[in-house]
């Protein structure tokens, strides 16, 4: 018997406690990144109730299964041009974003998917649609309003957003978010008069040529910063100088010199001309 | 004698006395002006630059030129604790907290551009009614710098302020000097002081846009304007008006009371504008940063056309020999083009003096139909320049119109090279239809649209006969002809290299031509028409007094 403990104690270490180590440190790792990682935004499954989430389903088959396919797989249409992505794990902010502002179902095929005024659902349906889609997999949800009040933004936070906005949106979406040219027909869609909801919906699911700004780029406070920076412009950003011609820089002021100013220029010189003869 | 009467006495007397202001003044109020609106396009600049030159100085006494970081604490608020520089902040002082500042600050912009576009406005007159023909080609060389240094100038302007756009458009300007072979980064680097951006750039562009380039430009201006005196100003052809003398009007009091209305003229559309439209929001664009750039990131205006260039040029013109980099994708569509246009531009007036063999001077002006090759060159270079111009707002037009950048690109590769020529062969065309068109008039009258049925059931139109001052205009140009066709003592030698190139020249400007009525061409139309209802009461009479003005037609010019 002592032989035995005394032989024990000699080895220590049981022949299992390795594996058991590697299966405890994996659950640590695991449990940590699960508990740290960047998770998309609050993924929400399945909070709606069964009747809103069969409702969402119903208009997905009616609607969007046609490029999406039955099961929001990602469709191939029979001649194979126009298939819709999978839909799994695209998240509630993303149908949010693509069909309430009219982007989906898309009108036609196209280098990208215009907004589109007229919105063919209830936000009541979007809704049930939206749910439908985050029940499959988690994904963003669609932003709530801790992080779409205006009603308490600062200078401060303006003048962040604007900064932020500079950095990492301007080069496509121009200085005053008025949009611009991508490659192949495709374009940065102008800003102005998009409802907060939309753009930050836009940063987390980063629709069509979009990159994704995930929370660990910027983070949820910077994008309220920037939706102020955009939305704000009433109370914060002083358009002082007159007509901004759109704001799209020395390409309408440059047409403008010419038309307006050589024109009438011109023109008074013509006059003054005929005075004289 | 009023006292007041007195003091002009005596300070005219002081004057005449002391720097010989009478004859000074006698001999320019006494200069003889000619009168048409297209002479006034000049004035449209030299009156810009005057207003560039008054809100520049007011400009300066607020701007800090320096690129030393501070905090901007001002009333902007999205801008609001942002570290900027010393350069940006005076500028956004400017616009927000001097009083009239934001106002001079877009005179001084639309001005600018207003400037630049009436240079090329004038220089587009001058080109088509060959006014850089003897005795003018170096004064047309003088103007062709001052539009290159007019250039230069509003570069050097719009980087000053030190916003996110400027920026972008010196580090353009920075890639265009680095392009340059063997040379370009020692000179980046001498202009810059180090490397790229550093803090030098700001007072060095600040000195240079102020000071050096406004020096010279007036040095030329003074110049340019003592050589139109001196040469006396051109005129277009009319009825008693020769290469000898100048019809018009002096310039007191006349042109006097003309010029300067015209001058508050110009200040006041360029101050409606400024007052009406924003310019060169640099608030919104926001302070420069090498790492963000704006979507639509453009030129002002006279650089576009550059800016084109470089976006349609393959990118493949970039190679690498012994381990350097060339990057022809950037110096041919910048430097080498500039060159070469200012080069062509400047050699021209010889160009075509070879081509005509003539070595006359000329005081009167060209029809732009009378000269159809070089109208057609004209155009052609012209749309040359557009096409380039429209492709550095290739961006905004696709983004505009909804068409793929992809596509514009591709398009303008092809129709910068087809384009210009078609324009040049159209344009050549359409001046030869209006020459036969004006023959057609000088013979046999305007057209009245009255039809008429002669007794025995011919229709014809009645065609009203000109007046002797119409037709004067009509029948009174050089008939320029190839050197083969009829060989003149002022052309080279054929024998000699010089001969056939300038035969060759001369054949491809007038090959294709449309003779002027002749005096002979004009008794026997007239002679014809007798038995026509439609000029029989005015035959004997108009036939005299045509006659009279193509003999002094010819007299002056054949």
């Amino acid at each position: 018997m002592t032989r035995t403990l005394t032989a024990l104690s000699a080895r220590r270490r049981h022949p299992l406690a390795v594996v058991v180590l590697i299966a405890l440190a994996l659950v640590l790792v695991g449990g940590l990144y699960a508990a740290v990682a960047p998770r998309p935004a609050e993924a929400s499954t399945a909070t709606a109730d069964a009747d809103d989430l069969q409702a969402g389903k119903e208009l997905f088959l009616a609607n969007c299964a046609t490029c999406h396919g039955l099961d929001a797989q990602g469709g191939e249409i029979v001649d194979g041009s126009g298939a819709g992505p999978s839909l799994i794990g695209v998240g509630a902010a993303s149908v949010d974003f693509q069909v309430g502002t009219g982007r989906m179902p898309l009108q036609m095929s196209s280098a990208q998917a215009p907004e589109v005024p007229k919105i063919r659902f209830s936000q009541e349906q979007i809704d049930q649609m939206a749910a439908y889609i985050a029940s499959l997999a988690p994904g963003p949800a669609i932003p709530g309003e801790d992080v779409l009040d205006m009603s308490d933004v600062t200078a401060q936070d303006v003048s962040r957003g604007a900064q932020i906005f500079r950095t990492n949106c301007a080069m496509c979406h121009n200085f005053a978010g008025k949009g611009g040219a991508l490659t192949g027909g495709k374009y940065a869609p102008d800003l102005t008069g998009v409802e907060g909801k939309y753009i930050y919906e836009a940063m987390v699911t980063g629709p069509q040529s979009m990159p994704v700004f995930p929370n660990s780029t910027i983070s949820p406070e910077d994008k309220t910063a920037i939706i102020a920076w955009l939305t704000q412009e009433e109370e914060f950003r002083p358009e002082p100088g007159g007509l901004p011609l759109g704001s799209l820089g020395p390409v309408s002021e440059g047409l403008l010199a010419w038309i307006a100013g050589i024109g009438l220029l011109v023109g008074c010189s013509v006059w003054l001309g005929m005075k004289s003869s | 004698m009023s006292t007041i009467d007195k003091a002009a006495g005596g300070v005219g007397n002081f004057a005449d006395d002391t720097v010989g202001a009478s004859k000074i003044v006698n001999g320019f109020a006494r200069k003889i002006f000619p009168d048409h609106w297209s002479f006034m396009l000049g004035e449209i600049t030299l009156y810009s630059f005057v207003i560039l030159l008054f809100t520049g100085t007011f400009l300066t006494f607020f701007y800090e030129p320096s690129a030393a970081h501070t905090v901007y604490n001002g009333d902007y608020a999205p801008l609001a604790g942002q570290g900027v520089s010393e350069a940006y902040a005076s500028s956004l002082r400017i616009s927000f907290d001097v009083r009239g500042g934001l106002i001079m600050r877009q005179v001084h912009h639309w001005a600018a551009l207003i400037f630049v576009a009436a240079t090329v406005v004038h220089m587009i007159r001058v080109f088509f009614t060959g006014a850089f023909r003897k005795p003018r080609e170096i004064n047309w060389v003088i103007g062709l710098v001052l539009a290159l240094l007019a250039v230069f100038e509003g570069f050097t302007g719009y980087s000053l302020p030190d916003d996110l756009l400027s920026g972008t458009g010196i580090r353009i300007a920075q890639a265009i000097i680095l392009s340059v072979p063997v040379v370009g980064s020692y000179i980046s680097f001498f202009l810059f002081g180090g490397e790229y951006p550093g803090e030098d750039f700001i007072p060095r562009f600040f000195t240079i846009h102020i000071l050096l380039l406004p020096a010279v430009m007036l040095g030329l201006i003074v110049v340019h304007l003592a050589l139109v005196v001196i040469h006396k100003h051109t005129q277009y052809p009319g009825p008693g008006r020769t290469e000898d003398n100048v019809v018009g009007f002096p310039l007191f009091p006349v042109y006097m009371a003309k010029a300067g209305g015209f001058f508050f003229i110009v200040f006041g559309v360029i101050a409606l504008i400024a007052g009406l439209v924003q310019i060169n929001p640099i608030w919104a664009y926001g302070p420069y940063d090498p790492s963000p750039v704006t979507a639509g990131s453009q030129p002002d205006w006279y650089m576009g056309w550059l800016d084109g260039a470089v976006r349609i040029t393959p990118g493949w013109w970039e190679f690498t020999l012994f381990g350097f980099t060339f990057s022809m994708n950037i110096f041919i569509p910048t430097t080498a083009l500039i060159l070469f246009v200012m080069a062509a531009g400047a050699l021209y007036p010889w160009i075509e003096q070879a081509a005509t063999g003539d070595r006359r001077e000329h005081h009167l002006l060209d029809r732009p139909r009378n000269a159809p090759t070089r109208t057609g060159l004209g155009v052609m270079a012209l749309t040359f320049y557009v096409l380039l111009w429209i492709s550095g707002g290739n961006d905004v037009i696709a983004h505009m119109v909804g068409l793929s950048i992809n596509d514009i690109t591709r398009f303008m590769r092809v129709a910068v090279f087809v384009l210009p020529a078609l324009a040049f062969v159209v344009t050549k065309r359409i001046c030869l239809g209006l020459q036969r068109k004006d023959r057609e008039k000088a013979l046999h009258g305007r057209e009245t649209g009255r039809i008429v049925r002669l007794p025995h059931g011919e229709f014809i139109e009645v065609h009203a006969p000109l007046s002797e001052a119409e037709r004067w205009v009509l029948v009174q140009h050089d008939a320029n002809r190839p050197m083969d066709v009829e060989d003149r003592l002022d052309a080279g030698n054929p024998n000699s290299l010089y001969g056939k190139v300038q035969r060759r020249l001369s054949r491809f400007y007038f090959e294709d031509r449309v003779e002027p009525v002749t005096p002979a061409e004009l008794a026997a139309a007239h002679h014809g028409h007798d038995t026509e209802i439609e000029s029989q009461e005015h035959a004997s009479i108009e036939e005299k007094q045509g006659d009279a003005a193509i003999a002094t037609s010819q007299k002056y010019h054949g």
